[in-house]
């Protein structure tokens, strides 16, 4: 059993009138408050960039053990300066929140409810799908010109991604496949 | 935008944001920085702390209002009369820069007789009007001289056909009187901002300009740009520390996915989309069209031919014409709005959305949610199940009863995706700032990034090419889909970033300055790094997936958007700025013609005699060794035809451009038109909308005419601070929501108290499209405006919220018009006219009965007296996109 004088000694109020400290200070600090430290110590960082607007903040992405831990600004960085506004500083959540979804959902024609997919069928099904499409709407001349074009499905979107994925993407929906109806939320 | 690209070369924002802080003054329009931007905002008050005025005009009084020295409350939409009017006060009272002016600016070239203004009559159309086509025939607008590379000039600006005399008679009738009348600005306050802008202005000053989707979404918005560049050109701005024009982009890549678009008229680096027109039959004609003889773009054989072997690797030689044939060849304007109509026809089949939500983020939601429900495919990829994905059961439509889930043949694919943090890559920030992103964790479940989904989807699709003998399928198995991938079938992200960036198409083992150089089955594809666009080659020796990216992985084998050791206030060291880490672009212009630095206070870039090259605080936006007396002799080409003191080296003529003689659809200078819904006619000018617009005309699109008494209030709209753009992003994280839960009107105590409504009542607001209910934010914000006696009121709404997540509002689109400017097709979300309409509206079907109400849904579909007749061309001519005019918004 611990002495008096231990037990004394493991309240602030002692510490601070025997170190003569002003109470603002560690001798202020509880054993179990002395033990806590940041979650951030032990997590290994990843250096990123804000996902919302762009104005580019960076982002230094906290992790251990394949989890995330938190995200916080970047210091370092020229243009934010380790700021981040309430998008930013909420990104943490955008990747945790619960309405996350997590498997490939399918709606088969006229269904009234989703159905679940493994991701390899779902593949297969919408390689299928452009495949067919693209047989059946694939217009190789067009007023005595060679167009090579498809118009009979298109693509929307791109201004959340990465530049290496709308690079893939013109690559191949345009140049691969001939698809000329492709846009994003850059000017529609 | 072109507003930028036509202007000065490039359609990049042209500083940086840290930049700001180095400005005198600066002009916050078309923005609500501080809101929709605001760590960027920082550097504006980093800039006020300084001394530098702000100024923030916009309808609403923001946060960004709050911290400027001037807010100045204007009529939406009306953007253009109001810096008009400053144009006209800085040339009246002789304010311009003109050292920089004359030399910098295509203030001397002169125009060819038979031009003729808009303003003359005044009629709203400028010479070339096609009434039949609905379409300019630009001739008219040119030079006299020898084409765009050597116009005729007269550097006293005297001649009174030159720019500057055209100029001036343009802007003339946009007087102080005219800006009030239009606008709603009180002279006074007028005066105030054209002051603090002209006072902070000059060799040893410098404004800055900032805009956002506030100039870009109207049925002029290239053109509100271009009145922006043009005040900046003659204030002397452009290129010069503190100043310049600062795009602010809204998403995270806005610029990168018009850089690296997807979209339908350009490929990488804004080379244009092949046209099926008799002259680019033929990659020699293609070439022909889009070389010019003079200035950077005499490039353009080196970077198409580039791109075309990224594409199409070996398979793509001399021989066949580096695959030119391969390239699908646009028919038309195929942009969102054309093909969403081709949907609700029925016509197309499969759609693919990724990262975007259209039947909340989209205009006309109604509309575009109907068009969901008429494709056979649809996939859609996203971190929650948004709108766009669950309409066949839960939208609106399904509530009241227009559309049955059971009816809807649309096969729906909902693929979970990664988030930033679980995928690598980079984002080009709205600086032009290529930012790499290092990967922390992997996605959860089956959440895969769009790099996967992509490289997957080309495996299968590619495998079914080589497994058919079909002809139409040689593009598919001639493309170059060779990319290194790992274990879970990602393709590796720093490969495709080399390819980006460029290389020698001949493989060498062990060649110093390759990167990734071993395709997937580890065979050897392709030699070393090319150091920048300069190395790139006509002749198939280099292939690059986007030139104006490249020197951002070269062959020190440094990924350079990765680069984190920032060593100056440019930000030099961390990330790549394109083009050639270029931070200030056209920085040529921070020096005098001679050379040397306008001031000490304002120096950035200058001509060192003694070691013989540009040097300075940021990489030059110029021939390096090119002295600025250097002079051609007429018979050259590229940047060799262009003198040393002509900064803005995209153009022909190395020019910044007041006036654009060529690539523009709705004229060389910018004119007033207002909005496609406006509460009056315009003041300025005989003819009240652009006439080179692309109404869409449908009966599920209609526009109100000008003063209809049924839609008395201007509407415009905004962007929470607390939620991002269509909210798959925010509507669905706890603290995001519960900041901002429900969706609200923001209106003026006057507009309340004629309603008989107070602050959180329900209230309806009503266009010809639809209606929607929001809670009532009674505020002081909004202001009742006075155009000569007129009472204009506005209202505001952000557009945030829809039928799914944890909080839920009516979807504002619901309210928007589709509509296409003519040189972007962008549509006009900033400026219409509604009603209001005090209490909650209907659920389930009587909800279209009451809408029939106030928005009759059946009669005429044209009821806009400037509207073309149902049919008739509209949306000016076919006309190669905007590649080399940097399109993007």
């Amino acid at each position: 059993m611990a002495s008096l004088g231990d037990l004394l000694s493991q309240w602030p109020l002692v510490r601070q009138i025997r170190e003569r400290k002003d109470g603002t200070g560690l001798e202020a600090m509880s054993a179990k408050t002395r033990a806590t430290h940041a979650r951030i110590d032990d997590a290994q960082v990843a250096r990123s960039i804000c996902p919302y607007c762009a104005v580019g903040c960076g982002q230094l992405i906290y992790h251990q053990n394949n989890k995330l831990v938190s995200i916080e600004g970047d210091p370092e960085s020229p243009i934010s300066q380790g700021n981040l506004c309430p998008k930013g500083a909420a990104s943490y959540q955008l990747l945790t929140h619960q309405h996350r979804e997590l498997k490939v959902k399918y709606r088969a024609p006229r269904a009234t409810a989703w159905s679940e997919l493994s991701l390899e069928r779902a593949m297969e099904m919408v390689a299928d799908r452009v495949w067919e499409t693209r047989k059946r709407t694939f217009q190789k001349h067009f007023e005595g010109s060679v167009v090579n074009h498809t118009q009979g499905l298109c693509h929307l979107g791109g201004a959340t991604l990465d530049n290496e994925e709308n690079y893939l993407i013109k690559k191949l929906f345009t140049g691969g496949l001939g698809m000329v109806c492709v846009s994003n939320q850059a000017r529609i | 935008m072109p507003g930028l690209g036509t202007s000065l070369g490039r359609g990049g924002a042209t500083t940086a944001q840290q930049d700001l802080a180095r400005s005198n003054c600066i002009l916050i329009e078309g923005s609500s920085m501080a809101e929709a931007h605001p760590v960027g905002f920082r550097w504006v008050m980093k800039a006020k702390e300084n001394g530098a005025t702000i100024i923030h005009v916009d309808p609403r009084f923001s946060r960004t209002s709050a911290l400027a020295d001037i807010w100045v409350p204007i009529r939406a939409g009306t953007d253009i009369a109001f810096l008009g009017g400053i144009i006209r006060h800085v040339l009246e009272n002789d304010l311009f820069f003109r050292e920089y002016v004359v030399h910098y600016t295509n203030a001397s070239c002169i125009l060819r007789p038979e031009f003729r203004d808009s303003g003359e009559e005044p009629s709203g159309y400028f010479s070339g009007w096609n009434e039949e086509q609905r379409a300019y025939d630009a001739d008219s607008w040119l030079y006299q001289g020898n084409g765009l590379s050597y116009p005729e000039r007269d550097l006293t600006l005297q001649n009174p056909d030159c720019v500057f005399q055209t100029l001036r008679r343009h802007f003339d009738r946009y007087t102080p009187e005219m800006v009030e009348k239009v606008c709603g600005i009180p002279p006074e306050l007028f005066h105030q901002v054209a002051t603090a802008l002209t006072n902070a202005s000059g060799p040893d000053k410098t404004a800055a300009l900032c805009y956002a989707v506030g100039w870009t979404h109207h049925s002029k918005g290239v053109q509100i740009i271009r009145t922006a560049a043009i005040l900046q050109l003659l204030l002397g701005n452009i290129g010069r520390p503190g100043g310049g024009i600062l795009a602010l982009r809204g998403h995270a890549s806005i610029q990168g996915s018009t850089d690296i678009p997807t979209l339908y008229d350009t490929l990488p680096g804004y080379l244009a989309m092949p046209h099926a027109t008799d002259e680019e039959k033929t990659l020699a004609g293609y070439l022909k069209k889009n070389t010019k003889p003079t200035g950077l773009w005499n490039n353009f054989p080196n970077y198409f031919i580039s791109t075309l072997k990224a594409y199409y690797g070996r398979r793509a030689t001399k021989e066949n014409d580096y695959g030119y044939e391969w390239m699908p060849k646009l028919t038309g304007n195929h942009s969102y709005y054309s093909f969403l109509y081709k949907m609700l026809d029925g016509e197309m089949e499969g759609m693919f959305l990724m990262g975007q939500n259209p039947a909340v983020g989209a205009q006309n939601a109604r509309l575009e949610r109907k068009a969901l429900s008429c494709l056979k495919w649809l996939v859609v990829r996203d971190l929650v199940e948004i709108e766009s994905a669950s309409f066949w059961y839960d939208s609106p439509e399904i509530e009241r009863g227009e559309l049955k889930t059971d009816e809807i043949e649309t096969e729906v694919f909902l693929f979970p995706a990664a988030g930033h943090a679980e995928k690598e890559g980079a984002f080009t920030n709205t600086q032009r700032l290529l930012q790499w992103r290092e990967k922390a964790v992997d996605p959860p479940g089956d959440c895969r990034s769009e790099g996967w989904f992509i490289h997957q989807l080309a495996l299968r699709l590619i495998a079914k090419a080589h497994a058919s003998d079909d002809p139409n399928d040689e593009p598919l198995r001639a493309l170059d889909w060779w990319y290194p991938q790992d274990e879970a079938g990602e393709p590796k992200m720093e490969a495709v970033l080399a390819e980006i960036n460029g290389w020698k198409t001949t493989p060498e083992v062990d060649a110093a300055g390759a990167v990734h150089p071993h395709d997937r089955a580890g065979k050897l594809h392709h030699g070393p790094q090319v150091d920048g666009f300069n190395d790139l080659k006509d002749d198939g020796t280099t292939a690059c997936g986007c030139w104006i990216y490249s020197g951002c992985f070269p062959s020190d084998g440094e990924n350079k958007p990765k680069a984190r050791k920032s060593h100056d206030y440019l930000g030099h060291g961390w990330g790549f700025a394109w083009p050639a880490d270029r931070r200030i672009i056209y920085n040529r212009a921070s020096a005098a013609p001679d050379g040397s630095p306008w001031s000490e206070e304002k120096k950035l870039v200058w001509w060192s005699a003694e070691e013989k090259k540009w040097t300075g605080q940021d990489v030059p936006d110029f021939k390096k060794d090119k002295d600025p007396a250097y002079r051609p002799e007429g018979h050259e080409t590229g940047l060799d035809a262009q003198p040393g003191d002509a900064p803005f080296i995209l153009h022909e003529d190395g020019l910044g451009w007041l006036y654009i003689p060529q690539g523009l659809q709705d004229g060389p200078l910018p004119t007033h038109y207002e909005p496609l819904e406006s509460p009056v006619h315009n003041a300025l000018y005989a003819r009240d909308t652009n006439p080179v617009e692309n109404w869409f005309p449908r009966a599920e699109n209609r526009f109100a005419p000008p003063g209809d008494p049924r839609f008395p209030y201007v509407l415009t709209t905004y962007r929470l601070t607390e939620h991002h753009t269509a909210g798959a992003m925010s509507r669905f994280l706890p603290h995001l929501a519960e900041l901002q839960p429900e969706m609200f009107v923001e209106m003026s105590p006057e507009v309340a108290q004629g309603l008989g409504i107070k602050t959180r009542d329900y209230v309806c607001l009503v266009t010809l499209r639809g209606a929607i209910e929001a809670r009532a934010l009674v505020s002081r914000r909004m202001r009742p405006l006075k155009l000569n006696g007129t009472t204009v009121h506005q209202v505001a709404i952000p557009f945030h919220w829809g039928n799914s997540g944890p909080v839920r509002g009516d979807i504002a689109n619901d309210l928007m018009a589709i509509s296409g400017e003519p040189n972007v097709t962008i549509m006009e979300t900033k400026a219409l006219v509604c009603n209001l309409v005090p209490g909650r509206r209907p659920q389930g079907p009587e909800f279209l009965t009451w809408l029939n109400q106030y928005a009759p849904q059946t009669g005429p579909v044209v009821l806009h007296p400037e509207q073309p007749p149902l049919g008739a061309p509209t949306g000016g001519k076919l006309t190669p996109g905007h590649g080399q005019h940097g399109k993007s918004v």
